[in-house]
């Protein structure tokens, strides 16, 4: 009675191709993000010159006299980014390297999910929260010729936001070095701030800076907080206490408002959203890249 | 001593202290995240608590007279979206994360699906929300209903689904599959009724963390035009909406400061919604991790 009957193995193909088709699923979501984007691109493209949209200076796609240079936004956005960088990274790190060298299990058992809540509050608090506090107690106090929108508050409340991101994956990728690596520089009688300095961090380089890289990526694509905090006035500035506008919050100022299907600026938020698929799909494959190209592999 | 011996000095008590330094510019680095939480909190309860009542719950938002606005609508919207992307994402992303741990050989097509999966999941939310818009909108003509945004916002979370589900698959171990195979079991009697039942626990907080980050997200459905000011609950699966989210943004937006208050008192009833799910699902995890039996 070891047969497999006709009807079991008729069943076990079903159900293996239903399970195939919701993994297919994922592929036609890449399709379709792909396609659509293209499509649009493609009519705007039709209508505004490659070179003048990327190396325009100037972005007045709504307003008289038009003109399409997306350099501004890409500029705000980079701001901002960087920004949130500079405030997460040293967190991040300095977390990471306190949780994995320093703190006992215990404690880190209850630190390391408090981060985690930071990663999970909704980005449109992160937004609320510049406005209300960032802003007129920390930059304004600092910088009282700031704008009420400025890139500094949303690049402060940015990097908060990714600082789990950094501190998570660092923290990983330190503990993934072999104790062996530690007690060996111990015995050489290294202390514990050469250990982890020179020891754990360079060998636990490639995922430090995979996880810099992913966090640089989600700082890129956030929208909310950066839509609230920055304000939407496209302009080529460096300076972080004018308002500015990110490709985010762009996409988002023309689909708040009435723009009707087919004008060019309706197309403009896909022209803008597909460079912005492209940045941001270009540092989540370097940071994978990295990942495995200079992991140092241990046993 | 000689000075050219000075390189093999021990000078403990200088490494030490710097040592000191660092190990307390590390733990300083962790305080100051957990600071930020407390006072993003703190600000938070100092600007809306006096808002938050039964009446705030009940009523529908208003702009003319902001004392007697509420989250109505949006609170039922945002039920109506979660219970909507809980019902396409799961049962869609845990069978694809079976297919790839269990049925998937080592393929060319299988290499493919990981490394789309790999990088839908770093894809910006707002990118979503033009996919959503172009799709579910214009396409499909789904109007700005909630399903329009339900789908929308279960392709941003399949990733992560999937992804979760695949990792809670992984922690079961071969042997149990082995066993199963050996008693004369199908692939699909093997993963029904043993590797399913162990990774369910892990399966379960993955799941709990993809459908609290949906509930947080306003940029796909602001994308797809979720209204902003409704004062109706939806009926059904094809009506306008709006969501917590959206109507935090929108408070968020008003320049008068009685308007932030009442996005305080809202974002404090979105994290009472938020916050207690992640618990529960960082609950499951360790009471997984305490009575695993292998």
């Amino acid at each position: 009675m070891l047969r497999v009957s006709g009807f079991m193995r008729t069943k076990e193909r079903v159900i293996h191709g239903a399970l195939l088709l919701c993994a297919l699923v994922s592929v036609a979501t890449t399709a379709g993000i792909i396609w659509v984007l293209t499509i649009e691109s493609l009519r705007f493209f039709s209508e505004v010159s490659p070179v003048e949209f990327l190396l325009g200076g100037r972005w007045a796609p709504l307003l008289e006299p038009r003109s399409y240079g997306v350099l501004p936004l890409v500029c705000g956005t980079f701001l901002v980014a960087g920004g949130a960088l500079l405030v997460a990274v040293p967190i991040g790190l300095g977390s990471g390297i306190f949780l994995s060298e320093y703190a006992p299990p215990s404690l880190r058992s209850v630190v390391k999910p408090i981060l985690e809540v930071l990663a999970g509050i909704p980005t449109v608090v992160y937004g609320y929260f510049a406005l209300v506090f960032v802003t007129p107690e920390i930059i304004q106090p600092l910088v009282p010729s700031a704008d009420i929108f400025n890139a500094a508050s949303a690049a402060i409340v940015v990097g908060v936001m990714i600082i789990p991101t950094i501190a998570s994956l660092s923290d990983d990728a330190f503990r993934a070095v072999p104790r062996t690596l530690r007690e060996a520089a111990y015995a050489l009688s290294a202390t514990r701030l050469e250990v982890s300095t020179r020891v754990v961090l360079p060998a636990a380089m490639s995922g430090v800076v995979a996880a810099v890289i992913l966090a640089f990526a989600r700082a890129i694509g956030e929208t909310m907080a950066v839509t609230l905090a920055a304000g939407a006035m496209a302009r080529l500035t460096l300076d972080p206490f004018v308002s500015i506008q990110t490709m985010t919050s762009y996409i988002v100022q023309v689909s708040l408002g009435d723009t009707p299907h087919g004008t060019i600026e309706y197309q403009t938020i896909f022209a803008v959203g597909m460079l912005l698929f492209l940045i941001t799909l270009t540092f989540n494959v370097i940071a994978q890249r990295v990942l495995h190209r200079f992991r140092e592999v241990y046993e | 001593m000689t000075p050219t011996n000075d390189i093999f000095l021990p000078r403990l008590a200088r490494r030490r202290r710097f040592g000191v330094i660092f190990s307390v510019v590390c733990a300083g680095m962790v305080v100051l995240a957990v600071a930020v939480l407390g006072v993003l909190l703190a600000s938070l309860v100092q600007q809306g608590w006096r808002w938050l009542s039964w009446d705030f719950l009940s009523h529908f938002p208003s702009r003319l007279n902001p004392e007697k606005a509420g989250v109505k609508s949006a609170l039922f919207g945002t039920l109506w979206l979660i219970g909507l992307t809980a019902a396409v994402s799961i049962p869609i992303g845990l069978a694809a994360a079976i297919y790839l741990h269990e049925y998937a050989q080592k393929s060319r097509l299988t290499r493919f699906i990981e490394l789309n999966i790999a990088n839908l999941a770093g894809v910006p939310s707002i990118v979503y929300g033009i996919l959503g818009l172009a799709v579910f909108i214009r396409l499909f003509d789904l109007g700005r209903s909630v399903i329009a945004g339900a789908l929308t916002l279960s392709l941003l979370i399949l990733p992560v689904v999937i992804i979760a589900g695949r990792e809670a698959l992984a922690a079961v171990p071969d042997s149990i599959r082995q066993a199963a195979f050996a008693l004369g079991a199908t692939r699909w009697q093997t993963v029904r009724s043993h590797v399913l039942p162990a990774a369910l626990p892990g399966m379960m907080t993955g799941v709990i963390l993809a459908l609290s980050r949906a509930i947080g997200e306003a940029a796909p459905l602001i994308m797809i035009g979720a209204l902003t000011f409704i004062a109706f609950v939806p009926d059904g699966p094809m009506d306008v909406f709006t969501a917590m989210p959206i109507q935090i943004y929108n408070w968020c937006d008003e320049p008068d400061a009685i308007f932030q208050e009442l996005a305080g008192a809202g974002i404090i009833v979105l994290l009472g919604l938020l916050l207690p799910m992640n618990a529960v699902a960082v609950g499951i995890r360790a009471w997984h991790q305490r009575r695993k039996a292998w």
